[in-house]
């Protein structure tokens, strides 16, 4: 749980920025795996079928005892996968005029792990000794990992409603750290040394011998060397792959690389994004404020033209009321005077009247 | 403390969460900058 | 007549009586889900790990809730001022769509309360799934920002309510970066999965294709949704509202019309560049080509004659088929071409309990809708604020 949470990421990242290698700071980046890592052969022309791996397994690994036991090998005749109760288990490929071939299937333990790439809370991690281990602590059970295993491998406990768990093999990491057993308890108990546990290189080496020393009886690969970035499982076989149940078609590109595609655009986003936004926002607000102003400007134009207008209406009737009003005037005095005159003249009247 | 990196999947997730770092960070001084660049306009 | 007997008359709709059977069915199923485990209630297995409950709730929940950041957008980055009336509809289906998404997504976690982990115990950062979590969380804050000024309108708290409006465009802003980011890391989500995904709809250029048909999403289910809404909630709306709302359809229509038509060449790109020619003819290849001629191409160009001849019912119709046609996608994704290699017997087929919690999630988002609705100036403005926009 304390191998990175965002602070620390960001306290080691401080420390470590300054010192950083070449390597990482190139744009070139190429990575070779952890040096002297470990893992298991498996020879599928010397499996018998026996099951002994997977009592092995069951045994270090304090699993239930299955239904049927071990030793019945009719479960054989029924295709299985790895499940919760089982960390491994054997098929077996009947072959047309020949005898049957078996297949052991467990955690591949990708070099680089599609599983990991997936988990958004990194509980899974490639460790130095070769597994990919798994953390409950931190699991918050998405699942993302199961739908990103190429081979399909992590099983989820769906009947537990408190403490559901992703369970896949751990390569007995927890168990040789603990310094329990010193080799995983399936090789240990492999009867026919068609598992062999070692490093990875040298695995490699003991692969490319046997294929070389009888060509007739391999196939010339060895899967897992390259497939989906390769694994620390290598398998050998003396039919094609894909007759024993290991897919031919998943490629050579390692999950992480898959998505480090992807990955890299995400950044781009919040970088680029706002500031386009920013613009056609931008220049939408300029283009209202233009067209804010043009459409002032006109309705300006339009007042001070109906102003104009008006003042010189105001202007004429001005004119026209003075005129109005000067003929008014001159009449309402002619009228005065008028009235004027035939008051004297009424008065000159009233005069006589009286004086007579 | 030096940083080796064996596997891509190790050196992205160290990587990515810079780049996530720096993802936020672009948010807040772009909002910041962005009243800086405007602050003198009237409208 | 005493009111008693009216509003007891009025609560027993049909619409009540099964909203109220499905709520009791899913209150059971919850109790199931979590107090026995995922196992006892799904379909889901150790080669089926994604259900429906990824595929529809996750995958078509949001991409459905897209038309938040699209009216959003269109109304405050883009100039299409004239319809601001749309954008609180449209911010609140989204809000609550990015809610029951993520309500939804407690029944799939094995253990949900451990949801924040990824942000405060350990990252995951190459994790497309840590950024899709990131960037939903992200981006409900920000719908329930952009979404809070109609519940404080409601509520009567102005200092808050103009202060929050006073984001809008940041916000605005913030809604598109993060949809980008999270539209298209949910077909990102995918790119780890070549050897399950069938050819035809694996891409590297996934993310493209989940973002662009977001677009299209959004734009037609805001044309959707105001189809949907009219009659129900007719009288709770503006007279503005009703008045932009046909040439607010034909506005986005003839987006929504060029969107797809964009989308239709990606995809062939995604073909061309994969050489995948010879898996059209396939049966595979026919469900495909089935998903990108009738529910790609038909409703572009279905859009662009509605468009053309101002034929609103045939807009509606179109954006029904377009909305069905990207949930056709994102299953055709997530569960139809996932594990397409599968034999028969082992490929997933939902439960009728992932289907129940499914349909009483999204009956919970239409009470929820409703509600709000009826309540809150959301269909129009509230008479204090009516002059700002
Ligand atoms: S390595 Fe260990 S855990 Fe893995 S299959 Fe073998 S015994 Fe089981
Ligand atoms: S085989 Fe699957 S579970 Fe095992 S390391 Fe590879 S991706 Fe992870
Ligand atoms: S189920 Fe657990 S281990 Fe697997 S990806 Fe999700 S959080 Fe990680």
């Amino acid at each position: 749980m304390k191998r990175r949470n965002f602070l620390g990421l960001m306290g080691a990242a401080g420390v470590s920025a300054t010192l950083a290698t070449k390597a990482q700071a190139g744009g070139n980046v190429h990575f070779e795996g952890y040096p002297g890592s470990r893992g298991v052969l498996f020879d599928a022309t010397r499996c018998i079928g026996c099951r002994k791996c997977e009592i092995g397994c069951n045994e270090v690994n304090n699993l239930a005892k299955p239904e049927k036991p071990f030793t019945d090998l009719t479960v054989l005749d029924t295709a299985r996968r790895t499940e919760n109760e089982a960390y491994t288990v054997v098929n077996k490929y009947d072959q047309e005029g020949g005898a049957p071939v078996y297949r052991k299937i467990q955690c591949m333990h990708c070099l680089e792990p599609s599983c990991a790439s997936a988990c958004f809370v990194a509980a899974f991690a490639k460790q130095p000794s070769g597994a990919v281990t798994y953390d409950e602590s931190v699991c918050v059970g998405c699942r993302y990992c199961m739908i990103a295993c190429p081979f399909e491998i992590p099983t989820y406990t769906y009947d537990d409603p408190i403490t559901p768990k992703v369970i896949k093999c751990d390569l007995c990491d927890a168990n040789i750290k603990a310094g329990k057993i010193s080799v995983p308890g399936c090789v240990n108990s492999c009867p026919k040394e068609a598992l062999v546990y070692g490093e990875r290189e040298e695995l490699l080496k003991i692969a490319r011998n046997r294929i070389g020393a009888n060509p007739d009886k391999y196939i010339d690969h060895i899967y897992g060397e390259r497939e989906v970035g390769g694994t620390s499982w290598l398998f050998i076989s003396g039919v094609p792959f894909s007759e024993i149940g290991l897919r031919e078609d998943l490629g050579v590109t390692s999950g992480p690389e898959l998505n480090s595609g992807a990955l890299s655009v995400v950044a781009m986003v919040p970088a680029l994004w706002p500031l386009l936004l920013a613009g056609v926002y931008g220049i939408t607000r300029r283009t209202d404020k233009i067209n804010t102003q043009e459409k002032a400007d006109a309705v300006a134009q339009a007042i001070t033209e109906t102003q104009d207008k008006a003042n010189s209406d105001m202007k004429a009737a001005m004119e026209r009321a003075r005129n109005d009003k000067e003929a008014t005037v001159k009449r309402e005095v002619a009228k005065a005077l008028e009235e004027a005159a035939k008051a004297a003249e009424e008065g000159d009247v009233e005069k006589e009247e009286e004086g007579a | 403390m030096e940083h080796a990196f064996y596997t891509l999947q190790d050196f992205l997730l160290y990587t990515k969460g810079w780049a996530y770092i720096l993802m936020g960070a672009s948010l807040v001084v772009f909002v910041a900058y962005w009243k800086f660049l405007f602050s003198r306009d009237k409208d | 007549m005493t009111t008693e007997t009216v509003s007891k008359k009025s609560l027993l709709t049909p619409f009540n009586v099964i909203t109220g059977l499905i709520l009791v069915m899913g209150a059971a199923l919850t109790v199931w889900r979590f107090g026995w485990g995922i196992g006892a209630v799904t379909n889901l297995d150790n080669n089926n790990p994604w259900g429906l409950w990824i595929g529809f709730d996750l995958l078509c929940g949001v991409v459905l809730a897209a038309g938040g950041f699209v009216t959003s957008s269109a109304v405050y980055l883009f100039g299409m001022k004239k319809h601001h009336a749309a954008v609180r509809p449209a911010i609140l289906t989204a809000f609550l769509g990015y809610l029951f998404v993520v309500i939804a997504l407690q029944y799939d976690l094995g253990r949900p309360w451990r949801l924040p982990y990824p942000f405060v115990v350990q990252s995951g950062t190459t994790s497309m799934l840590f950024e899709v979590g990131l960037c939903v969380a992200l981006y409900l804050t920000v719908l329930f920002l952009e979404f809070s000024p109609a519940a404080l309108e409601w509520l009567g708290l102005k200092r808050l309510r103009n202060l929050i409006h006073k984001l809008t465009i940041a916000l605005t802003i913030f809604g598109v970066v993060l949809s980008t980011l999270h539209q298209s890391s949910l077909g990102a989500l995918y790119i780890i999965a070549p050897a399950k995904l069938h050819p035809l709809w694996y891409s590297t250029y996934l993310p493209t294709f989940f973002f662009i048909s977001a677009i299209a999403a959004g734009l037609s289910m805001v044309m959707l949704e105001g189809w949907l809404t009219h009659k129900p909630l007719h009288d709770k709306m503006s007279e503005e509202y009703l008045a932009q709302h046909d040439d607010l359809y034909f506005g986005f229509a003839k987006g929504a019309s060029f969107v797809l038509m964009g989308y239709f060449f990606i995809k062939v790109i995604g073909i061309a560049v994969d050489n995948e020619w010879n898996l059209l003819g396939t049966g595979w290849g026919q469900w495909f080509l089935f998903e990108l001629l009738g529910f790609v191409l038909l409703p572009s160009v279905l859009y662009a004659i509605g468009t053309r001849e101002k034929n609103l019912k045939l807009i509606r119709w179109t954006s029904l088929l377009t909305v069905l046609g990207i949930i056709l996608n994102r299953l055709n994704v997530s569960v139809i071409a996932f594990n397409w290699h599968l034999p028969s017997e082992m490929r997933y087929v939902p439960s009728w309990q992932e289907i129940g919690v499914t349909v009483f999630v999204c009956t919970m988002l239409v009470v929820t809708f409703k509600f709000i609705a009826t309540r809150m100036p959301i269909f129009y403005d509230h008479p204090e604020y009516k002059d700002e926009h």
